[in-house]
């Protein structure tokens, strides 16, 4: 059978990850030193595991509600509260998902028209342009740069707004270049965007993990809770990314949609999941806190090791990945990838993976142990001696 | 913890020039501080953990549980003092449950650890029983494994 006469053309047009190109390579490869993983080294809390063991030995093995378990959702509103003093409504305004990545989808889902402009900055996540495209949506790009510190400047986003601009997809703290946006960052692209029918998705996933400060959020300014949505997840936070859960909050109307997108694919997300993540919600916030302790030493590590080689790093403050500058050295951020792969084993991802803009950096994950780190940083420093 | 004690716990040999970029804070703030908790007995030593099985086999620990009548006035110290004097001695607490004192022996033998326990703890004025238990195996140590750790499942996605 000529399966390419009968396959979706969107689904062919989409290209795969190009991080996971990078897998590929290092896994022909014997006794590579990774830096690429986008998860936790640190195990699921155990109190966390052992609410899990619970609800299986009480036999919580079927469906909950298509939204989720309302004492979860009771939970994610109380949290969402405390953190940005909004408050949604457990009954219909907060969706379980599978994963933030889900909640992203939902999103995209139940508000882009074909032809409609969804507005992506980058370097950032590598699942939001490929889920626009799904939906008949046009990605529009807008390139952060280094010397704002990756951050989205409103004088940008103005630029690319057009009458079809349905969506702004604000991801932040972000992934691959740890840029976050603090309130003064926030607000001139709250006031742009006010009194406009233009939407946000902030995904908010690495919203425990920052550095210098507590993460502030879109939905804390005046008037912007209605026109965004909100995602976030257990998957950075907790360490919990195989437990596949994240949420979406967002207003009334939008929810709705998103369940019924969620109930006919997803049915509801893993019950046992859920009920760890009331335990997670509830009574974590100390392991919470030693993670990012942990996290900022590695951090603050990794920026001086990185300025010292003379691969200028600027200091990001959120996620778990520094994003150094490698244009000193003359490579590409593909060359710089691949021939620290072959030649010193070393596995780091180059920032052309996470957009255009991302070209001449290459993105370091500190979900490692101090040694490993370690190890690494003097393979590299090795490696650029012999360039 | 703070910070720098994390650190220094898992690692003593860290210089204060790391130490300093790893917290964010000064090579002469971490020497002050380190000092201070030096002088005020907050940091007690510095040990180093090695795998001893590779260095030497002939050696042999135990945990002795002892149960002993405290002795007016001072209690349980007296006799943890006396105890603790001797060099085999790696360890002694003071512990809740059923019974009263633990103690870690590192000596040359099991003959030298049976011999120890009968002839100076049993002794003791005080010591009511004893129960020794022996080393199998050292899984982890001071916060540091000395198994080889699990391999890293995590793919890069």
């Amino acid at each position: 059978m000529d399966y390419s006469k009968i396959l979706s053309k969107k689904a062919v047009a989409l290209k795969p990850s190009g991080i996971r190109k990078y897998f590929d390579i290092a896994a022909k490869l014997d006794n590579v030193i990774s830096l690429g993983i986008g998860e936790p080294d640190f195990h699921t809390p155990w109190a966390i595991r052992r609410e899990a063991i619970k609800a299986l030995e009480r036999g919580k093995t079927i469906y909950t509600a298509n939204a989720g378990l309302i004492k979860l959702r009771e939970e994610i509103s109380r949290y969402i509260s405390d953190r940005t003093g909004v408050n949604y409504d457990p009954d219909g305004e907060i969706i379980v998902t599978v994963g933030g990545s889900e909640a992203i989808d939902l999103a995209v889902r139940a508000l882009v028209e074909p032809g409609d402009e969804v507005i992506i900055p980058e370097p950032s996540f590598v699942c939001y342009k490929p889920i626009v495209e799904l939906t008949g949506g046009v990605p529009v790009i807008i390139d952060t740069k280094e010397e704002d510190c990756f951050k989205l400047r409103a004088d940008d986003l103005k630029e690319k707004i057009t009458p079809k601009t349905k969506l702004l997809i604000l991801p932040y703290p972000n992934n691959p270049t740890g840029a976050i946006m603090t309130r003064q960052d926030l607000e001139p692209i709250a006031e742009l965007l006010r009194g406009t029918d233009i939407m946000i998705l902030t995904d908010e996933i690495y919203s425990e993990l920052t550095y210098n400060r507590k993460h502030f959020s879109m939905i804390s300014l005046d008037g912007m809770a209605e026109r965004t949505i909100y995602v976030n997840g257990f998957s950075k936070a907790f360490a919990m990314t195989g437990w596949r859960l994240g949420y979406m909050c967002a207003p009334r109307e939008i929810v709705k949609q998103a369940v019924k997108i969620h109930q006919f694919g997803i049915m509801s997300s893993p019950t046992v999941s859920q009920y760890a993540a009331i335990e997670a919600l509830r009574n974590c916030a100390d392991d919470v806190e030693n993670m990012v302790s942990e996290y900022d030493m590695r951090r603050r590590y990794l920026v001086d090791a990185f300025n010292k080689l003379g691969l200028t790093c600027f200091d990001p403050e959120g996620a778990f990945y520094v994003f150094p500058c490698i244009k000193s050295t003359g490579l590409t951020s593909d060359e710089f990838c691949e021939r620290l792969l072959y030649s010193k084993r070393v596995a780091v991802v180059p920032g052309t993976a996470f957009g255009d803009s991302g070209e001449g950096f290459v993105r370091v994950s500190y979900a490692y142990s101090r040694k490993h780190l370690e190890t690494a940083i003097e393979k590299i420093a090795e490696f650029l001696e012999e360039l | 913890m703070d910070k720098l004690l994390k650190l220094l716990r898992t690692n003593a040999r860290l210089s204060n020039a790391e130490l300093a970029v790893m917290i964010g804070s000064t090579e002469d703030e971490v020497a002050r501080q380190i000092k201070e908790y030096e002088r005020t007995g907050v940091i007690k030593g510095y040990s180093t953990v090695f795998d001893e099985e590779i260095v030497s086999k002939d050696y042999v620990r135990a945990i002795i549980e002892l149960k002993v009548t405290p002795k007016a006035q001072v209690g349980y110290d007296d006799i943890a003092r006396h105890i603790a004097q001797y060099p085999e001695v790696e360890n002694i607490y003071l512990v809740s449950g059923g019974y009263d004192l633990s103690v870690t022996l590192r000596c040359r033998s099991l003959k030298e650890v049976s011999d120890y326990v009968a002839q100076r703890l049993a002794t003791i004025d005080g010591v009511v029983s004893t129960t020794t238990h022996f080393f199998l195996q050292k899984y982890k140590e001071s916060g540091i494994m000395l198994i080889s750790e699990e391999a890293d499942e995590r793919i890069m996605q």
